[in-house]
């Protein structure tokens, strides 16, 4: 395995991962994942289906618990802290770290009261007016603010995909996490509302960090300053975006990015 | 030849017909089966249905007309001598002089449709070799006519025997001559296969349709001596009419306002044991419990369903009633031994597995992604269950809901056991209630006469039971109905 985790660079980094083995009952998913992920940065997963990209996304905010099955080995770090630490409190974790998932999942519940619920659960504001300043604010960072801001206590069911995927974005962003994990967020989606979210990326590195797993090589050269690409539950690589497309050090990267599996 | 033995021989030569008709295909096709238009077993099929079906129904329809037809003859066949002579043995004093009377006028309806069915019972115990049940007198008389009857019953059973075999040996012999490779049996048979479907379910639903009416009609006489005014909004239940008009204690009181009450009151407390635990048990099944758990309790759970009503009933008599009592006692309450709320909790426990069952599935039916959605954002499973997952599951949740309770008012035995008979209006759970149901059953049981007031007041409560399950169930399906739409 190549070992590559460890780039020359000045930035901090805002999460890592040492060795990092999952397990869905006896069958390793992840083979040992050692990565940086730098603050205010867009990480790309790629790799073919299977490979345990979403599985690695989803250890970074301890989202596998779900899964009865799942065991997570080794080490990751917030801030330097250990996620995996049984102290650490999964609910905190994910206020911090959120998640955007792969088909729109708005609550059957008001825009209003979608973007409202994160806050509310963790107490970040009581009036009124408090809440109604995070829903501008996190509708406006998604680009959504424009298009609902008269339809707020409408279905947010009612919106189109595109829409939905925003108001998604938006719910996580009012939560303020300092890392936001993307799920291929645009696999649902048509060409026009895709534009629009990659777009919407670009603005949130400005105050977040984003880890995004995608299956489209254009995608990931748009939104993203890194890529990781990963291969049957290994890491093959990682490195600048360019250095990935342009210049892979490895065949198995090299095939895939030109289309010869995957 | 009785009408078995017909039956059988038909299903004999369907089977017969098969195996011609399945061969016929396979001699017609000349070793190429596949230029047939159907495959050799429909072939076969479709001269057993040919041979079977039309026999079939013949015999159904004499069964059906076979005694009123043969009856008919026999009494047309009577000649005025021997219906004087009965007449004269068996009518009491009055009806025998009107019965002389119309003999002297020269009339042709000589008896009464009452005295008729008397006639023919004698005929029909002579018949039968039961001459002990009649008259020794009548025997004599009515001896001709009961041979009459007899050739007359055998003589249509060998008939039908004779008709039967012809028509099914005919249908047999016609259907197997028509066998071509270009015979579409295969559409024939799915044909006959779609009108059994459809004969099937108009059963079930002719069915339902006349237990409506039969309830409907005994209502409609109910209501003819009590008012309905009275009956629904009546607070007096004492449903013992009097036997004569000098007799004390027995009023005849039909106001049911008393055990509609009783029932409300029970399915209250019973939804009050069945809505908690059936939800919350619903909940930890769905979202809480690992699979290894949820895979032994629900089965559990369901084993609660499957116990006899009659077992909860003793359950609820012999060991709840006693504990409520007691506790009630040292608490300085009086609690009667049949009381409402004994009946009630233990209805409770039996309809927990209804509510859970159909809760989980609603449950179940919310999206995996709304869950995610809420955890991702940091919310507890607890903040999930609450904030995201019962508003979305809620409208199915009311459906399971209104349908434990159409169990709950529905049931009749617990509370016959356990809820007593004391018809009085209270809102006090620890006094002795009764239901509409109880009174339903203990109106019917043991022997009573089917024209008083009391025993068709069983059937307007059992019309007014009805339409409040309807109700609800109608509700109920139009709740769960339009949740499912959401996701789907």
């Amino acid at each position: 395995m190549t070992k590559t985790s460890g780039e020359a660079g000045t930035k901090r980094a805002k999460m890592a991962g040492r060795g990092v083995k999952v397990f869905y009952g006896e069958k390793r998913a992840l083979h040992g994942i050692d990565v940086d992920i730098y603050q205010n940065e867009v990480l790309a997963l790629i790799g073919p289906s299977g490979c345990g990209k979403s599985t690695f996304l989803r250890t970074l905010n301890r989202m596998n618990d779900t899964i009865d099955i799942c065991r997570v080995e080794g080490k990751i770090t917030l801030d330097g802290q250990d996620i995996y630490d049984p102290k650490l409190d999964v609910v905190q974790l994910r206020a911090r770290v959120g998640m955007v998932f792969q088909k729109p999942n708005p609550f059957p519940k008001s825009i209003y009261d979608n973007i409202v619920y994160g806050p509310k659960l963790h107490g970040l504001a009581t009036r009124k007016d408090e809440f109604d300043a995070i829903v501008e604010q996190s509708l406006k960072r998604a680009g959504l603010w424009t298009e609902v801001k008269d339809r707020l206590n409408e279905p947010g069911t009612g919106l189109s995909g595109g829409q939905q995927q925003r108001l998604c974005i938006a719910r996580a962003v009012a939560v303020s996490p300092e890392v936001i994990l993307m799920d291929e967020p645009c696999s649902a989606l048509d060409p026009i509302a895709t534009a629009h979210i990659e777009e919407l990326i670009d603005e949130l590195r400005a105050n977040f960090t984003i880890v995004i797993v995608t299956h489209n090589m254009q995608q990931a050269a748009r939104v993203s300053q890194r890529t990781a690409f990963f291969h049957l539950g290994d890491l093959v690589e990682v490195g600048a975006t360019e250095e990935i497309f342009t210049n892979p050090r490895d065949e198995r990267t090299q095939g895939y990015i030109t289309g010869r599996y995957g | 030849m009785s009408a078995s033995v017909t039956v059988a021989l038909i299903l004999l030569l369907s089977l017969i017909g098969f195996w011609m008709g399945r061969s016929r295909a396979v001699a017609v096709s000349g070793g190429r089966i596949a230029s047939l238009h159907s495959v050799p077993n429909y072939y076969g099929s479709f001269v057993a249905i040919w041979a079977g079906l039309p026999a079939l129904v013949l015999v159904l329809f004499w069964l059906a007309l076979k005694f009123p037809v043969t009856e008919a003859l026999v009494l047309a066949g009577l000649d005025v001598d021997t219906i004087r002579a009965w007449g004269q043995q068996m009518l009491p004093p009055q009806d025998l002089a009107q019965l002389m009377e119309r003999l002297a006028a020269g009339g042709s309806d000589l008896l009464s449709d009452n005295q008729k069915q008397l006639l023919l019972i004698n005929i029909r115990n002579i018949a039968a070799g039961q001459s002990q049940y009649v008259n020794p007198d009548v025997l004599g008389i009515l001896k001709p006519a009961a041979a009459h009857y007899s050739t007359l019953l055998s003589l249509a059973n060998w008939s039908l025997f004779a008709i039967s075999a012809v028509l099914a040996v005919g249908g047999l012999v016609y259907t197997r001559a028509r066998i071509s490779p270009d015979l579409r049996a295969r559409n024939g048979v799915e044909k006959v296969v779609n009108a059994l479907l459809i004969v099937c379910s108009l059963i079930a639903i002719f069915t339902t349709l006349g237990i409506v009416l039969s309830l409907l009609f005994e209502s409609v006489r109910f209501f003819a001596r009590v008012s309905p005014v009275e009956f629904l909004f009546g607070t007096h239940w004492s449903p013992q009419t009097a036997l004569r008009a000098d007799q004390a204690g027995s009023s005849g009181a039909f106001g049911a306002v008393p055990l509609f009450s009783g029932t409300l009151l029970i399915a209250v407390v019973a939804m009050m044991v069945a809505g908690p635990v059936g939800l919350l048990s619903a909940i930890y099944l769905s979202e809480y419990a690992p699979r290894g758990v949820r895979n032994t309790v629900k089965p559990v759970l369901e084993i609660l369903a499957g116990i006899p009503t009659v077992v909860y009933g003793f359950f609820a008599i012999l060991t709840v009633a006693p504990v409520i009592r007691d506790v009630g006692s040292l608490l300085g309450l009086s609690v009667s031994s049949n009381s409402a709320l004994a009946a009630g909790v233990v209805m409770g426990v039996m309809i927990v597995p209804f509510v859970s069952s159909l809760s989980d599935d609603v449950i179940n039916a919310v999206p995996q992604s709304l869950r995610d959605g809420s955890l991702g954002l940091g919310a507890t499973r607890s903040e999930t269950v609450r904030q995201v997952i019962l508003p979305a599951a809620l409208p199915g949740i009311v459906g399971a809901f209104l349908l434990a309770i159409s169990r709950a008012i529905g049931e009749t035995m617990i509370v016959v056991m356990a809820a007593g008979m004391a018809a009085k209006i209270t809102a006090n759970p620890l006094e002795a209630v009764t239901t509409v149901t109880v009174q339903i059953a203990a109106l019917l049981v043991g022997d009573q006469e089917f024209d008083s007031a009391k025993t068709l007041s069983a059937f307007a409560l059992g019309l007014v039971l009805f339409f409040a399950t309807l109700l609800l169930n109608v509700v109920a399906l139009r709740v769960v109905q339009k949740y499912r739409e959401k996701y789907d």
